[in-house]
This record gives structure tokens, sequence and C-alpha cells, in this order.
């Protein structure tokens, strides 16, 4: 069996090149001088502050984006209404665009220059180089991981059930309570475990519409890159494996909640 | 019966119409204002703008460099989609959840782990800071579960029995791949390098540490947009960003073209 030893092993290392040493080294740099020095490196003041801001942008975002998610679910696969076409199309563009492209585009929406930068202004709302800014742009790149997972399983699901519920008189809103929510909540929580990990790592349209401004309006992704960029590197590995900490426990949510392999086979079948 | 007829009309029209209102709030009209913005000044002096030496040469290398990640991508992806499914190896189930570590860490971190290794500190004596190689690494890095997780679940499907007849008929290992697997893994294969193929055109926060600023040697589409935005020029960043969303678009079109080719037997 050489020819699976070679696939085998082929495939293994590449992983081990392209993924695996690379993450295995910053958290070594992180921690080579210490505990203590990566502890500090994570408590600085304009670190902290990302962190927060980072955490009070995913906190809006992603329940934002989970309701909006199974809204578009259920009128994507459920209500055949005109236009449901055109949302099931556009659902999917953040997954395909670049995220400079999304950053620019709200650049010009809501700058000086755009069509609703001068009346905001002029109200006295600021949406650029702000909270809000970075919030419509985390919204923007994170919207499609619920929409996407809830979808097969609504398709899958069927209506006879709901129908039921619905004959014995319950209203619609019941029915979705009892009925059509126990039977997605597992694809819900999986598209909420990669809507959080998008928005906590979220980078290029952030960084257009943020201005990242040290200790006002830079998220911890930023922190990352300037800390990199001024030579503190202790900086940059330290909140980077903060940061890898978090994708590491999204992995472990992502294979409690993962689409079994068998049911998918059900699915198709 | 009111309740039932508000079911039927009242309510998909309320859900629906919010769907449609915050997806146009979040996605198409600030992609709206990036077209109106991109051709202000009429097509002509759009093509001006987003077609010059600078402009050409990043949309060359970031169209070169995808056609390079899907190409690596389709033979990497199918070798360990085939080791996790049709190989027993002792923490197989480790490396399954390692796969999707490029999507769960944010982009920025990748780019920084590579540095770490592969940039001018590194432990192995490899520096690709400021070069292609460095780039096409960091795009790797990033694109590597798309193949792998589009192939897996069609070759956990694929009946083991057609193999077993082939090869009962004298079929050597290559012909039964060539012939039996490859067939059923290609729809899958392909909607996965399309989704590579996008991610690699687009991809921005994995690269910027590795790439630097250097116009015409290691800026892709991306740091064209960001530097020219930064600099001042808005017209130049639109028009680009222009081009990409329709490569995007494109992108997008053929997947589901794929899908519907792919499914075609059971319509």
């Amino acid at each position: 069996m050489t020819a699976r030893r070679v696939v085998r092993y082929g495939s293994l290392a590449y992983l081990a090149v392209i993924l695996v040493a690379p993450v295995a080294l910053i958290f070594y740099r992180a921690f080579e001088h210490g505990f203590g020095t990566f502890w500090s490196a994570i408590t600085t003041p304009f670190a902290v502050h990302a962190l927060q801001l980072t955490v009070e942008v995913a906190v809006v975002a992603v329940p934002l984006n989970t309701v909006f998610g199974i809204l578009c679910a259920l009128a994507i696969v459920r209500h055949r209404v005109p236009g449901m076409g055109l949302v099931n199309a556009v659902v999917d563009l953040p997954m395909a665009l670049s995220p400079v492209v999304v950053g620019l585009s709200l650049y010009l929406l809501y700058g000086t220059q755009g069509w609703f930068g001068p009346w905001l202004t002029s109200h006295g709302h600021r949406i650029l180089f702000a909270y809000p800014g970075i919030l419509l742009a985390t919204v923007f790149v994170s919207l499609p991981f619920v929409v996407r997972e809830v979808v097969p399983v609504l398709r899958e699901i069927g209506t006879e059930q709901e129908e039921a519920a619905a004959t014995l008189g319950a209203p619609a809103f019941t029915t979705f309570l009892r009925i059509t929510l126990p039977a997605i909540r597992y694809a819900v929580a999986y598209g909420v475990v990669l809507t959080t990990a998008r928005c906590l790592g979220e980078f290029g349209a952030v960084a257009i519409v943020s201005g990242g401004i040290e200790g006002r309006t830079q998220t911890l992704t930023q922190y990352v890159q300037a800390s990199y960029e001024n030579f503190q590197q202790t900086n940059a590995y330290a909140a980077s494996v903060l940061l890898a900490g978090l994708a590491v426990l999204t992995l472990v949510a992502m294979t409690m909640f993962r689409p079994r392999e068998d049911t998918r086979g059900n699915r198709s079948a | 019966m009111p309740r039932a007829r508000r079911r039927a009309l009242g309510t998909p029209l309320l859900s629906s119409g919010l769907a449609l209102t915050y997806l146009s709030v979040i996605v198409l009209i600030p992609l709206a204002a990036l077209v109106a913005q991109g051709q202000k000044g009429g097509w002509h002096h759009f093509w001006q703008v987003a077609w010059n030496p600078e402009s050409r040469a990043a949309l060359k290398l970031t169209l070169g460099l995808a056609l390079a990640v899907v190409g690596i991508n389709a033979v990497t992806g199918t070798a360990l989609a085939w080791t996790l499914v049709r190989d027993a190896f002792p923490g197989k189930r480790l490396v399954n959840a390692l796969i999707d570590l490029p999507f769960a860490l944010p982009t920025i971190v990748a780019g920084l782990t590579l540095l770490a290794l592969y940039g001018p500190n590194s432990a192995v004596g490899i520096d690709a800071a400021y070069t292609r190689w460095g780039v096409l690494m960091a795009l790797l890095f990033v694109t590597l579960p798309f193949v792998v997780r589009t192939v897996q679940p069609v070759l956990i499907e694929l009946d083991l029995e057609m193999e077993e007849a082939a090869a009962s008929l004298g079929a050597g290992r290559v012909t039964i791949f060539r012939r039996i697997v490859f067939p059923h893994l290609l729809p899958a294969l392909l909607s996965g390098i399309a989704l590579a193929f996008a991610r690699a055109i687009g991809e921005f926060g994995a690269v910027i540490l590795i790439a630097g600023n250097q116009p015409f040697k290691t800026e892709v589409a991306s740091l064209y947009l960001f530097q020219h935005l930064n600099g001042g020029d808005t017209q130049g960043a639109a028009a680009l960003a222009v081009l990409l969303l329709v490569i995007s678009l494109a992108v997008l079109l053929g997947i589901g073209g794929l899908r519907r080719w792919a499914t075609r037997h059971d319509r």
C-alpha cells in the first residue's frame, strides 16, 4: 500500500508546513519569555480597549445576524414571495466579496461625499471612524453564516409538522417556537459559532472604516497589525495568541455542532 | 378562517419584507454606492482610472496567484479529503478538526503566524517576507479548507462497490481513480475550487503583513485598493473595487450553475 502512504504523508506534510507549524510557533513565541511577559503584553491599555471594542461589536452583530439569518432562511425556503430569488443570491455575496471592497462601499456610502454621509453628519451621527461603522462592516461580512446553515435543514424537515400545528389552531409564532426552532437549533448554533468567529476576526473591512485610532476605534485584529508594524512584536504575538485561543474554542464548538456526516448522506439520498 | 389567512398572507410578506430590507440596508445599498461612485465620471473615465499599469500589474498578479492557489488546492485538498475518508491513522479526528482552523483563525493572525516561521527571523532559515512566494503561502493557508470540505462528503457517500467491481475486472489504481472516483468528485471539486478562487482574489488580512507595500512586485488587487484609498485616490480604489465585485459575482454565478449541473439528474 505504498500509494496510500504517499498520499497520507504527503497531504499531512502539506498540512504541517502550511498550517500547523506556523500556528504552533506563534504560541511558542508568545510564551518564550514567560507567562508574565505575555500577560503584561495583553493587559496594556490599548490592548484591553481593543479587546473590549471587539467584544462590544460582536455582542451586537451576532444576535442581529442570528435573528435576521433565521428570518432570511424562512423567507427563502418557506415563503414563495417574489424577490426571494434575489435574497437567495445576495446572501452569498459577502462570502465571495473581498473585505476591502466591503469596507470601501461603506466608506463611500457614509463618507462626506456619500449618499447618507452629509445628512447623518449634519444631524450629529458619526458612522465612519466610529463604532457604528465598525459594526456595519462586521455585520456585512458575517451575514451569510446563519442563513447558509439553516436553509438546508429547513428544506430537509419539510412542512408537515408545521402544517399539523397550524391545523390544530396554533398561531404562526407558536408554531415557529415549538416546531420549527427546535428542529433547526443545531444548525442555528453552528451558524452562530461561525458568525462569532468571523466577527471577532474581521480585519479588512474594519480596517477601512474604523481608522484604527489606538484606544478609540482600534479592534483587536488591528491592534495585532499596528503592533507588528511598530516593531512591538511581543504585543502582536500575545494578542494573536489570544485570538488564536478564541479560534481554537470555535473549533471545539464547531466539532460539537457540526452537521453529522451520516445525516448529510441521508439528506442527499 | 381569519387566522389561516393571516398565516398565508400577512406573516410571509412581513418576514420576507424584513429580510429584504435588512439585506438592502446592510449589503445592497453600500454596493450600489460603490458602483455609483466608481462610474461617476462615466464609463470612459472609469476605464481610464481602472486600467493603468499599476492596477494591471496588481490584477495580473492576483489572477496568477489565484490560479496557482486553485491548482495546488485541487491536488492537496483532494489528497487530504481522501486521507481523512479512506485512510486510518492515529490522530485522524484531530487532523479533521484542524482543517477548519483557517476558517476560525483571524486572517491577520494567519499572516503573522506565517511571518513568524517564514519571515525575517525565521527558525528554519526561509525568508519569504515581501516576496510573491510569501503571498502565495498566505493564500494557501486561508484557502486550505475549501476543497477538503466540499470533496470530503462526496467521498464518504461514494460506493466502494463500483471501485471493487472495476478492480475485479482488472483496472489499475490510477484507472479506477481517473474513470470512477474522479468523475464523481468533479462537481464538488469544482465548487470548492471556485470558492477558493474567490477567496484568493479578495484576500487582504493574511497578505498585508507578508506583502508589505511594493507596487508591481507583491501588490495584489486588495492591497492596491487599500493603498490607493489611503493615498487619497478614492476614484482609483472604487474603480478597482467594481472590477473585484464583478469577479465575485461571476464566481457566484458559476457556483450556482455548477450546483444546477451537478444535481441535474435529481430533478
